[in-house]
């Protein structure tokens, strides 16, 4: 399984054709403490970009955008009731949704764990 | 992600050439302080986190840094008598080291700040006005007091608040007799051979100080502060969602020139003696108001769910038609819910009533509640 990253700060896990998807822990760090989250349905086809997730902070409202083009498999329930979960394990237990990856070549334009940690060093 | 509704008020309309820094820059900076941009200062929006800084707040005591502010020192033998020509306290007749909440208003009735004002003495009054809008409203007096009144920016100074209900007995250690305070007032007091000006007054609902410091002195009493075990530095995140929860205004935002005090829901601001002589700026119109109702009123609402509705969100009624905004919103930590402010028609105005928020596409249902949504904890007196 790999880890991949955008520059939104999205990461994606893939299996095979199946993605699961979140924000990474310098994201959440950013955000503050998560008071909402919104996931997708099931079924709902998403192309890459598109706004996929809304996840709200004491702060402010943010987007969380699909980081390939796919089609949900499950929200996160767990985020509805919890959604500090995002907080405290935002690369594990706080996923956001799980997909089908339509084209998993997009996933060449992505960033690995050590490109990303890079990236996250110069902001 | 990343897409970011700013919700901490670090847009004032207020845009310097430069973000200047305040004489505590580098302690914020040393103590872990995020630093934004907000009323053109680089201020702290949060330490260790705007969730645990409200909470350690409303259970202990919080230090806020609010140099931004503008504090004035008024002078002129006529000083009280001038400066109720620009608001509708009543100043002439106020008693010393006792503070008050006014408005600077214009012609029309709408407010241009809200400020806290004390006479020191029978010819000089000290005020607190609104960072982003003190230069405009030390213009706005230059023009309109008469020559013999003299408005000294108090520069020199920084200015700290501890509130929360541990706050005056932990600053009573540092600086014995402010514990005799009470609610609104104020008096001179000593900490190391440095004057300080004391008020025992917030901006959160809690008991607590608001501090005149020197400048020169005011990282060293910083220092002191969070040394006593009840106190720790809470950022604007805090400042703002405590405000929220205790129903205050905040200017620039539930508070601006075409809004009244009457739709504000801020009739206490209009002194008997005022009201009665008319002879504020906008008497008319806000009497008026007072006397057969405002078109719409600042209110208080409970959000159902869990998603915040923050500022710029409409108020919509059945049609979807577009009747009121929403000036402040966001999740209140110690009510576990999101809350707002908004004015809405006056017919929707009533607590119970069960008015639709429109936020990016997206209706919220929502109950108009009586403010404060957290009681306020003010000491007004010994028992």
């Amino acid at each position: 399984m790999s880890r991949y990253f955008t520059e939104d700060h999205e990461w994606i896990d893939v299996d095979g054709d199946t993605g699961t998807v979140g924000i990474s822990d310098y994201a959440q760090g950013q955000l503050g403490d998560i008071v909402f989250v919104e996931v997708p349905d099931a079924g709902r086809s998403l192309s890459k970009g598109d706004e996929a997730a809304v996840v709200e902070s004491v702060k402010a409202a943010s987007d969380v955008y699909s980081p390939v083009s796919g089609t949900v498999l499950e929200g996160n329930p767990a985020l509805v009731d919890e959604p500090a979960l995002v907080n405290s394990d935002p690369e594990g237990e706080g996923w956001f949704f799980k997909l089908t990856l339509s084209d998993v070549s997009e996933l060449d334009a992505l960033m690995d764990e050590t490109a990303y940690a890079a990236f996250v060093a110069k902001l | 992600m990343m897409s970011d509704v700013p919700a901490t008020h670090e847009d004032d309309g207020f845009e310097p050439l430069e973000i200047l820094t305040l004489p505590l820059d580098a302690w914020h900076r040393a103590k872990g302080g995020r630093m934004v941009e907000f009323a053109g200062y680089h201020m702290p929006v949060q330490y260790e986190g705007i969730m645990a800084e409200h909470l350690w707040t409303r259970e202990n005591a919080g230090l806020f840094d609010v140099s931004h502010m503008g504090q004035l020192s008024i002078t002129g033998d006529n000083v009280a008598t001038a400066l109720e020509a620009l608001m509708p306290a009543a100043i002439a007749d106020a008693p010393m080291n006792k503070a008050r909440y006014s408005l600077l208003l214009n012609d029309e009735g709408g407010v241009l700040d809200d400020l806290m004002l004390t006479p020191q003495a029978a010819d000089r009054i000290y005020m607190v006005v609104n960072g982003a809008t003190k230069y405009d409203d030390v213009a706005h007096m230059i023009e309109h007091l008469p020559d013999d009144v003299t408005l000294n920016m108090m520069e020199d100074h920084a200015l700290l608040a501890v509130q929360g209900p541990k706050a005056v007995e932990a600053v009573a250690r540092l600086v014995p007799g402010v514990e005799a305070l009470t609610f609104m007032q104020a008096g001179a007091f000593e900490w190391n051979g440095h004057d300080l000006w004391i008020s025992r007054s917030g901006y959160t609902g809690e008991d607590g100080v608001e501090m005149s410091v020197p400048a020169e002195a005011v990282e060293a009493f910083a220092e002191a502060l969070v040394a006593q075990p009840e106190i720790k530095p809470i950022g604007l995140g805090a400042r703002d969602s405590l405000r929220l929860e205790a129903g205050l205004p905040l200017y620039g935002h539930d508070l601006d020139p075409a809004i009244t005090p009457v739709q504000a829901d801020l009739g206490f601001a209009l002194f008997k003696r005022r009201r009665e002589a008319a002879d504020f700026p906008g008497a008319a119109r806000i009497l008026a108001e007072r006397e057969n109702g405002p078109a719409t009123k600042r209110v208080g609402l409970l959000v159902d769910g869990r998603q915040p509705v923050r500022e710029g969100a409409d108020v919509v009624d059945a049609s979807g038609t577009v009747v009121g905004r929403v000036t402040s919103g966001g999740f209140a930590p110690s009510v576990g819910a999101p809350i707002a402010m908004a004015y809405v028609p006056l017919a929707d105005a009533a607590p119970g009533t069960v008015v639709t928020l429109s936020q990016r596409g997206k209706a919220h249902r929502a109950t108009v509640t009586a403010m404060p949504f957290v009681p306020h904890r003010y000491v007004r007196g010994v028992k």
